[in-house]
């Protein structure tokens, strides 16, 4: 598959560089919505509508936003559709919108959606950073779904809403309330581990796996993943392309320039 | 009212804790939590910011907001207001309280685009908080936090010497350990 085309984007964004599964980004809404597969499906879709027009959008602004302003811009711009997300929601589908409830604005500080702009639309092309923003919105839609599914197929013996069970199952409840959540990622995280180890055994670059960071701020070599987000935009550039190129995958390493 | 007041106050801290069953503000939950000492000073940074930002957003709401018939413009308003007020006390802190920016200062950037900050705000209005009612809820919630990432520090202290199968070493057992804590607070919720 040509490098850096649409459909090479499309399997970036589902497979390679899963948001949820492979690069473990935005655990918040993974852990809160995915009561059900269907809120999982709903969070995974309004959170791919956003990314995609957002991404589409700082693509086009690309060249005209000051880098040293470039983060509080594309904040404006990534909460300005959000509210437009919400605002159609609340009108439209009043069913999802009570489920998500405060999940729906807090697509603002989803990091999924910041690093894309930063890694990738800031420096591609318009149509490129769209299919990018869609790829990746449907690895976590996929992602989201299939927690979903699981939870509630344990926690209540349903699908879709679908009793799926046979009549003697005692649904194990304790999955679909918070505890459960905490437990269906410890168990996402244990097997990501293993296919890690078992990778690294085999002498393949398993680097890209991310068991949620190196779980320690104090001591991150990047200064914390907000201080880079917000802090250093008075550095410019140049100082934080090395420190993202050991550090979080999300920011891809020398997208080209179109 | 103090009676109101005090229902807020157990119920976000420790009825509907802000980590354990909200799922909010869950990367500095689990990145800071290594040692209870680093914990307890990212409690304490935390309970600061929220405070002080669930007072400015809800005083925005109130004056600003409201009057203009903008709320809908809140989420936009809310996130810039925070990620600002963030810089400015830790400029504030360096210039003139050098001893509390020893204290907090490391903390500070790490909660700029923490999503508890936000959600409190959002909550507050949805909720149709005042503005001491927002603060009360804002402290609570932060407290909770506070709460719950001191107890997983000192957990995760003892957790070290441990035997763990190689797969849920690091970030798995950390969870699991959560998972437990937030059955714990299920405990909470008959409290009223």
């Amino acid at each position: 598959m040509k490098q850096n085309s649409v459909s090479e984007r499309l399997v970036n964004g589902l497979i390679k560089e899963n948001p949820t599964f492979v690069l473990m980004l935005g655990m918040c809404p993974t852990l809160a919505v995915t009561t059900s597969a269907i809120n999982g499906l709903g969070m995974g879709l309004t959170t791919m509508v956003v990314l995609a027009l957002s991404n589409m959008f700082i693509s086009m602004l690309r060249k005209i936003i000051p880098d040293k302003v470039r983060i509080p811009a594309f904040i404006v711009i990534i909460a300005s559709f959000v509210t437009v997300v919400e605002l159609l929601l609340k009108a439209f589908i009043p069913f999802l919108y009570s489920a998500l409830g405060l999940y729906i604005p807090l697509i603002v500080v989803n990091c999924i959606i910041l690093g894309r702009a930063e890694a990738y639309a800031s420096k591609n092309g318009v149509i490129l950073s769209l299919f990018d923003g869609v790829g990746m919105g449907l690895g976590f839609t996929c992602a989201l779904t299939i927690i979903g599914a699981v939870r509630e197929l344990i926690g209540a013996g349903e699908l879709f809403g679908f009793m799926v069970m046979p009549e003697s199952y005692v649904p194990c409840s304790i999955f679909v309330l918070a505890p459960g959540a905490f437990f269906v990622l410890a168990a996402l995280t244990a097997i990501q581990n293993k296919v890690k180890i078992a990778g690294e055994k085999k002498g393949r670059d398993m680097s890209k796996i991310q068991s949620g960071c190196n779980s320690d701020c104090m001591n991150c070599g990047e200064s914390g993943c907000s201080r880079r987000l917000i802090d250093e935009t008075a550095q410019g550039r140049k100082e934080q392309e090395p420190a993202a190129a050991k550090g979080k995958p999300a920011r891809r390493e020398g997208g080209k320039e179109q | 009212m103090i009676k109101e007041l005090l229902i807020i106050l157990i119920s976000s801290s420790l009825v509907s804790n802000v980590v354990l069953s909200q799922f909010l503000g869950l990367c500095p939950f689990l990145g800071v939590s290594k040692k209870t000492s680093t914990a307890a000073g990212m409690g304490t940074a935390v309970i600061f910011v929220i405070t002080l930002a669930s007072a400015v957003a809800g005083a925005i709401y109130k004056y600003i907001l409201m009057p203009f018939d903008l709320t809908y413009l809140q989420t936009i308003v809310f996130i810039l207001v925070i990620a600002a007020l963030v810089q400015f006390v830790e400029m504030f802190l360096k210039k003139y309280m050098e001893s509390l920016y020893q204290a907090l200062g490391v903390y500070l950037p790490l909660i700029t685009t923490n999503c508890a900050v936000l959600g409190v705000a959002l909550t507050n209005v949805q909720k149709n908080y005042g503005i001491l009612t927002g603060i009360v809820n804002g402290f609570a919630t932060a407290v909770g936090f506070t709460i719950s990432i001191v107890i997983l520090a000192g957990i995760r202290e003892k957790l070290e010497y441990n035997d763990i199968p190689e797969s849920f070493k690091g970030m798995p057992i950390v969870l699991v350990t959560a998972g437990l804590m937030a059955i714990a607070f299920c405990g909470f919720s008959g409290l009223l």
